[in-house]
């Protein structure tokens, strides 16, 4: 008996122990990025994984809302890097940030579809029953889904749709329900679209329907003393990585769009 | 104290468990039943089959009914040859996924109370010249009440609970899938901790007085001896 509970123990012990010990605290860093970044953010880090080997950079991925909140709450993430402006400027006003926000992208919002052609579809057409459910992301606490509502009301169809809306927990999700066609059209990202693993077509939705996108990153308390995660926001800011987001769709701050 | 939404949430979810409540008590009893009496050599697999819901994720549940009622998922294909509309993302299909993910909550109290009435009790009343659903109405059921009661509860509050679900097929609909779990966790993710708060701790009150109607129901002694 003694000694199952001595193995027990030590087995606990082993347990406990983290998956990988990093060499250093600063080569180290966990980020909260957007769900809209789904693909982009992954390749960012690839590419400056390229000249920083020895960095380790993990991603969170959800609605910027909702990382907002786990940040708040203690979450353990250096960066923070939402959909829209505001959710980081209230990581500042809480006292939880560790820097400004700075923006980085401008994001775009598109309705997608993997079977009906969108190509010339206007916002205020979605009042047709031919195009079924559609997919927006949670108002609530997903900027996308925010802009969507926006968009919809703007283009006066809102009441008229609204018992054919469903809603994604955040935006990669509600790209998964237009993806897998459970959903006939989605209200999703460009940058998910650009990157959908599925074949389909989409419209951009005019942007002067909605807010702007207007995407920052701000550091958070925890990330401000972090050689790493201050790094890798001056390289997000880099000509190449602008370059990589530019691919996913997005728009640069002083660009000239 | 609610809005209108957290009502509609709510009324939703009491709603949602009492049907899958009831359906699961209707197909449960004779599943169970046949668990208990027969020697088929597919009694372990589907009995098997019954409690998978019990270890597995539901997430994974989740994910294998919406590919599978999708437009391009095998059921979602004979559904749309059926002429009926979609699963996912309804009330209907809420109800049926509900269904297979409370399933052993419901089936294994049964499953146990007919076994604890033995085959006696109803060789007694065959011997008496009961007829086969006679024997089952009149004698096996009134004596596996309690566990008939118990896999009421379990399967009420399973399916007031439940979450991972609904999150993959359910498309957090207002008055069609936004169930009370789903309508706490979004009240969290905006930060709107005051009606988290109210919401969980309904939850938290129904669980509990669940537990307790299946406590005080039960009675002291069961009535075989």
């Amino acid at each position: 008996m003694k000694r199952f509970l001595i193995s027990c123990l030590l087995a606990c012990a082993a347990l406990l122990q983290p998956w990988s010990k990093a060499s250093a605290e600063d080569q180290h860093i966990t980020i909260a990025a957007a769900a809209d970044l789904h693909d982009a953010m992954d390749k960012l880090i690839a590419s400056y994984r390229r000249n920083h080997p020895g960095a380790t950079l993990e991603v969170v991925y959800g609605a910027s809302g909702m990382l907002l909140n786990q940040i708040e709450q203690g979450a353990p993430f250096e960066l923070f890097f939402s959909a829209d402006s505001s959710y980081p400027q209230q990581l500042v006003a809480h006292g939880k940030a560790g820097g400004t926000p700075v923006p980085y992208a401008m994001g775009h919002l598109v309705m997608w579809s993997a079977s009906i052609d969108m190509s010339q579809v206007k916002v205020a057409d979605l009042s047709q029953q031919r195009f079924g459910r559609i997919a927006i992301a949670n108002p609530q606490h997903a900027p996308y889904g925010k802009r969507a509502e926006q968009a919809l009301r703007a283009a006066g169809v809102w009441d008229a749709v609204q018992a054919r809306l469903v809603y994604g927990e955040n935006i990669a999700q509600t790209a998964q329900f237009a993806q897998s066609g459970n959903a006939t059209v989605g209200l999703i990202a460009e940058s998910l679209a650009k990157a959908s693993p599925v074949k389909g077509s989409y419209a951009l939705v005019p942007a002067t329907m909605h807010e702007p996108l207007k995407q920052s990153f701000v550091l958070t308390q925890r990330g401000a003393g972090n050689a790493l995660a201050k790094d890798f926001a001056s390289y997000v800011q880099s000509p190449p990585a602008r370059a990589i987001l530019a691919g996913y769709g997005f728009s640069l701050p002083g660009a000239g769009h | 104290m609610f809005s209108a939404q957290d009502l509609q949430a709510l009324w939703l979810t009491l709603r949602l468990a009492s049907v899958v409540t009831l359906l699961l008590l209707l197909l449960g009893c004779p599943l169970a039943w046949w668990l208990t009496h027969t020697s088929s050599r597919w009694r372990r697999p589907v009995a098997a089959l019954v409690a998978l819901p019990l270890v597995l994720p539901p997430t994974v549940l989740g994910f294998y009914l919406l590919m599978l009622w999708g437009p391009e998922g095998a059921v979602g294909r004979l559904i749309a040859a059926a002429g009926l509309s979609a699963l996912p993302f309804t009330f209907r299909g809420l109800v049926v996924a509900s269904m297979l993910y409370s399933l052993p909550f419901v089936v294994q109290p049964l499953h146990n109370a007919f076994e604890a009435v033995g085959e006696r009790p109803l060789e007694l009343a065959s011997s008496l010249g009961a007829g086969p659903w006679d024997r089952f109405f009149t004698v096996a059921l009134p004596l596996a009440w309690p566990g008939v009661i118990t896999a009421a509860v379990l399967g009420f509050a399973h399916t007031v609970g439940e979450f991972g679900v609904v999150l993959m097929i359910g498309g957090n609909i207002p008055g069609q899938t936004r169930v009370l779990s789903m309508r706490i966790y979004d009240h969290v993710q905006a930060g709107e901790y005051h009606q988290a708060n109210v919401l969980s701790l309904c939850l938290l009150v129904v669980s509990f007085a669940a537990l307790l109607a299946m406590t005080l129901l039960r009675p002291r002694r069961y009535a075989r001896d």
